[in-house]
C-alpha cells in the first residue's frame, strides 16, 4: 500500500486489516496471520514445507492473491498474466 | 554513586554513561538539531520517553506489539552467499523484510543502464520467487557524469579555480543526462517486473543530483502511474554545489528534511526517506536526538510514507561498518515511538 | 482498572493479562512443577524478575550488553533457497548464529548412513565455507529400526498385547543398531571436518533412546577426544518404555533434566540441551516457571555447556509454527538471566 498508493503506516494499516477481515492488532500477531495467509493463499515462510506446503501459493502465485485481495495492481503480476497461459494444451 | 549505563558513541565505541548523562546528551543533541535546522526542540515528555530507551543495559529493545513498521532495504543482500535471487529470497524468508531491492554491485544508475537487458532478466526471474514488493535502486551518482569518468567537466576541478559559471554549466548538463540514465532504467526495470524503483542516496553530489533525481522522478511518475517510486537522500542538508538550481520554483540548496519531502511528493515520489548524519564524537543518544529533532517537522507534515533512513552513519547508527544490534534496536525504536514513521 | 497487557498463551495465541493475572500464573507454573519434577520451586526474586519480563508491551526484549550467550541451532536453514552449504552461510553471515548445522531432511541417523558419502562432500565443501563450528546432526530416532520401517519387532504393537519381555528384548536389539549407525554416520563426518556431532531430539522413543544416545556418545568420546558431542533431549522426563535400562548402573527411565545432565556428563558430552515441553492451554508466564522451576536443578551441577532447547513447543516458545518473537526472546531472556545458561 505504501509502494503503490503511497499510503501512510496508519492508513495502510487499517486498509488491509479490513481487506483481509482481522483487526489491525492481528496483522502483529503471526498466529493469526499464519491462517489469514495459508485461507487467502498470501504466501509466507517455507521452512522444509512444514508451514507453507505445496499446496500453499508461493512466490508469483502469492503475489496473485494479494493483488486481487487488497486491490492493488502489481506490475509483475499483470506482466505474468499477459505473459503466461497464453495458449492452453489443446491449442499448441 | 550513580549507576552506569553501556552505552555507544557515534563511532560505535562501547561507554559508559549516567542516566544524568545520558539526559544531558539528549537535551544538548536536540538543542544542537534545533539550532542548526531552525526547528523545535523536543518536548520534555519526548526527551523523558528517549530516556528510558537509552537508559538501559538491554542487547535489543524494540516498539510495542501492534507498533511494527514496515521495514525496506536498499540492496538487499551481500552478494556474497549463492546468487542475487538468494540474496532477495533470504531478505523475505530469514529477515522478513517487507520490501526487497535488486541491485548491480555498482551501485549507480549510470553503469546499471550498461547491464539493463542483464538486469531484466533477473528482476523477471526473481519476481517468480518472491512474494514481498520488489523493486530496482541504484544511486543518482552525479559526480560519474564528469570527467574522468564522463563526458562533463568536473565542476569540482572548476571551483577551485574560480570558473563558477563552467562549474554550474557542467552541473546543469550533468542533471540531463543523469535524469536520462535513471528514466531509462526505470522503463527497462518496468518491463521486467518491478513494483518499484528506488534513487538512494540522492542529493549526494549536491543541489544538482538532487535536481536530477526530483526530475527524473516527474517523468517517471507521469509515465508509470502506479510504479512505486522511493528516494532516500544523502544526507540531511541538500549542498549547495551549484548553488542557484530550483525545482518547482524552490531553491534547492540547503534545503532541509521537511522540504526535501514537500518536493519528492510534487515531483511524484511514494517514499521518501530522509538521512541525518551521525557525528562520531558523541554519543548515540546525542545523535538520536539530533536526528529525531530534524525529521520531526517532515514527519508531521508527511503526505507520503517516511521511511527514516536507519544505518551506517545514520539515522542515529553508528558509523561503523558493523554497527552494534543494541544501537540500531534503540535509534529504531526512538524513531517509531517518537516520530510515528511509516518505515525504516 | 489495572491495565492489560499483551501477552502469549502456549498455543501462540494473543490474549491480554493484567500484571497480577501474570505474576498468578508464575506462580502457579513453579508451584505445579516443583511438586511434578519434586524440585524446589522458584525464589521471589525469580518470579519478581520474570513478572518484568512478561508483564511487558515490548514486541521484543533481550538480554544486557555483555550477558550474551552462545546460539547452536539444530537443523540450520531451510533448504529452500540455494543450496544446503549455502544454508549454513547465510545463518553464520546473516543471522549471526555461532554453531551451525548440516542436516539432511529425512533428520535421522539411520536415513542418513545410506547416503551418507555425499553427506561427507557436503559437510567437506562446508567447511571450507564457513568459519563457524560446523556440526552435524539428526535424531537417534529408535523408533525407525522397528517394523514396518525397519527389521525389529515393534515394541508398541507387542506392549497392548502384554508381551513385556518381546517388547523389551526388542528395544534392546534396536538399541545396538543405532548405536551403530550413529558411529557409522560420525566416523564419515569426522573424516569430512565435522566440528561435531548433534544428537537432536534424544529420548523421543524413551529410555532405550536415551541409552543409544549416551552409548555412542561414550564411544565417540573415547575415539575423537576434541569433538564436540551436542545431545538435546525431546523432552523433559525419560519415558519408560522399557522400563529397566541402566547406563552407568542408574535407571534411565524417569529421569528429569538434572539427573539427564549428570548421564550426559558421564557419557562424554559437550553439551546438553534439556527440553521442557508447553502446555498449550496454559500462557507463556506459566509455562516459562514452569521451564525454569525443571531445570535449575540441572543448572546447578552442570560442568558442561547447557543449551536449553528454546523452540516451538518447548522452552517456554509456544506450539505454533510461527512461533512470535515476542515470546521467543522473553523465553531467551528468561533463561539466560534466571538460570545463567550457556547457550541455547
Amino acid at each position: 500500500m505504501q509502494i503503490t498508493r503511497g499510503m501512510r503506516l496508519t492508513e495502510a494499516k487499517t486498509y488491509v486489516a479490513g481487506k483481509l477481515g482481522v483487526s489491525v492488532l492481528d496483522l502483529s500477531d503471526p498466529t493469526v496471520m499464519l491462517d489469514v495467509r495459508k485461507e487467502l493463499g498470501l504466501g509466507g515462510i517455507l521452512e522444509s514445507g512444514e508451514i507453507t506446503d505445496i499446496d500453499d501459493p508461493m512466490g508469483i502465485e502469492a503475489k496473485f492473491n494479494i493483488a486481487a485481495v487488497l486491490d492493488v495492481p502489481v506490475n509483475c503480476v499483470e506482466r505474468f498474466r499477459a505473459k503466461a497461459g497464453r495458449r492452453r494444451p489443446a491449442q499448441i | 554513586m550513580e549507576a552506569k549505563i553501556r552505552t555507544r558513541m557515534g563511532d560505535g565505541a562501547l561507554v559508559e554513561m549516567t542516566p544524568a548523562q545520558i539526559r544531558a546528551d539528549l537535551e544538548a543533541g536536540t538543542l544542537a538539531a534545533a539550532k542548526r535546522s531552525k526547528s523545535a526542540e523536543l518536548t520534555s515528555a519526548e526527551l523523558d520517553h528517549l530516556s528510558e530507551i537509552f537508559c538501559s543495559n538491554s542487547r535489543f529493545t524494540g516498539v510495542d506489539i501492534g507498533d511494527e513498521v514496515v521495514l525496506s532495504y536498499d540492496g538487499c543482500g551481500s552478494q556474497d552467499l549463492g546468487t542475487r535471487i538468494n540474496d532477495l529470497q533470504y531478505y523475505e524468508q530469514y529477515l522478513c523484510a517487507d520490501s526487497l531491492e535488486l541491485y548491480h554491485h555498482d551501485y549507480s544508475y549510470k553503469p546499471a543502464k550498461a547491464v539493463m537487458a542483464f538486469e531484466q532478466d533477473v528482476m523477471r526471474q526473481a519476481q517468480f520467487v518472491t512474494t514481498a514488493p520488489l523493486g530496482y535502486g541504484a544511486m543518482p551518482d552525479l559526480g560519474l557524469y564528469t570527467v574522468p569518468d564522463g563526458p562533463v567537466p568536473n565542476w569540482s576541478q572548476l571551483l577551485p579555480l574560480g570558473r563558477i559559471a563552467e562549474s554550474r554549466a557542467a552541473q546543469e548538463e550533468a542533471v540531463e543526462l543523469a535524469a536520462d540514465d535513471i528514466v531509462y532504467v526505470a522503463d527497462e526495470m518496468v518491463e521486467a517486473g518491478i513494483e518499484f524503483i528506488d534513487l538512494d542516496t540522492a542529493g549526494a553530489a549536491g543541489d544538482a543530483d538532487f535536481l536530477a533525481a526530483l526530475k527524473a522522478i516527474e517523468r517517471i511518475r507521469a509515465r508509470h502511474p502506479d510504479l512505486g517510486i522511493q528516494i532516500g537522500m544523502a544526507g540531511e542538508f541538500v549542498l549547495g554545489m551549484h548553488g542557484e538550481l530550483e525545482y518547482d520554483g524552490v531553491r534547492l540548496a540547503g534545503l532541509w528534511p521537511l522540504d526535501q519531502m514537500k518536493l519528492a511528493a510534487k515531483a511524484g515520489v511514494t517514499i521518501y526517506g530522509p538521512a541525518i548524519n551521525t557525528n562520531t564524537g558523541k554519543s548515540i543518544a546525542w545523535n538520536v536526538a539530533r536526528t529525531l529533532t530534524i525529521a520531526k517537522p517532515c514527519c508531521e507534515a508527511a503526505t507520503v510514507p517516511v521511511h527514516l533512513n536507519g544505518g551506517m552513519g545514520v539515522g542515529g547508527v553508528p558509523m561503523h561498518v558493523l554497527p552494534a544490534g543494541d544501537a540500531t534496536c534503540r535509534a529504531s525504536r526512538a524513531a517509531v515511538d517518537i516520530l510515528r514513521l511509516d518505515g525504516l | 482498572m489495572e491495565p492489560r497487557i499483551a501477552t502469549r498463551m502456549g498455543d501462540g495465541s494473543l490474549v491480554e493479562m493484567t500484571r497480577s493475572e501474570i505474576k498468578a500464573d508464575l506462580e502457579e507454573g513453579t508451584q505445579q512443577s516443583a511438586k511434578r519434577a519434586k524440585v524446589d520451586p522458584l525464589t521471589q526474586d525469580e518470579l519478581d524478575h520474570l513478572l518484568d519480563i512478561y508483564a511487558s508491551s515490548a514486541r521484543f526484549t533481550a538480554v544486557d550488553i555483555g550477558d550474551e550467550v552462545v546460539m547452536s541451532n539444530d537443523g540450520t536453514g531451510t533448504k529452500h533457497i540455494g543450496n544446503r552449504v549455502q544454508d549454513l552461510q547465510t545463518y553464520e553471515q546473516v543471522l549471526g548464529i555461532d554453531i551451525v548445522e548440516l542436516w539432511q531432511i529425512d533428520y535421522s541417523y539411520k536415513a542418513i548412513k545410506t547416503n551418507v558419502a555425499h553427506e561427507g562432500q557436503a559437510m567437506k565443501i562446508a567447511q571450507m565455507l564457513c568459519t563457524n563450528p560446523v556440526q552435524y546432526g539428526a535424531m537417534p530416532d529408535l523408533g525407525r529400526y522397528s517394523k514396518p520401517d525397519g527389521p525389529i519387532d515393534n515394541w508398541s504393537e507387542l506392549l497392548p498385547l502384554m508381551k513385556v519381555d518381546e517388547a523389551r528384548a526388542a528395544q534392546i536389539e534396536a538399541c545396538a543398531m543405532l548405536v551403530e549407525d550413529i558411529n557409522f554416520v560420525a566416523d564419515h563426518m569426522v573424516e569430512a571436518g565435522a566440528d561435531g556431532i548433534d544428537m537432536d531430539t534424544t529420548g523421543a522413543a524413551g529410555d532405550a533412546d536415551f541409552l543409544a544416545g549416551l552409548t555412542a556418545c561414550r564411544m565417540l568420546r573415547e575415539k575423537y577426544p576434541f569433538l564436540g558431542i551436542e545431545i538435546g533431549m525431546a523432552s523433559e522426563f525419560v519415558l519408560g518404555m522399557h522400563g529397566q535400562l541402566e547406563f552407568d548402573g542408574e535407571r534411565l527411565a524417569g529421569m528429569w533434566p538434572k539427573d539427564q545432565l549428570r548421564m550426559v556428563q558421564a557419557a562424554g558430552g559437550s553439551i546438553y540441551g534439556p527440553a521442557v515441553n508447553i502446555n498449550t492451554g496454559k500462557s507463556t508466564a506459566w509455562n516459562i516457571a514452569r521451564a525454569i522451576t525443571i531445570i535449575k536443578p540441572a543448572m546447578e551441577i552442570a560442568e558442561i555447556p547447557v543449551h536449553v532447547n528454546v523452540g516451538m513447543g518447548v522452552g517456554g516458545v509456544p506450539t505454533c509454527v510461527y512461533p512470535p518473537a515476542d515470546a521467543t526472546s522473553r523465553a531467551s531472556k528468561a533463561f539466560v538471566e534466571i538460570l545463567k545458561i550457556d547457550g541455547y
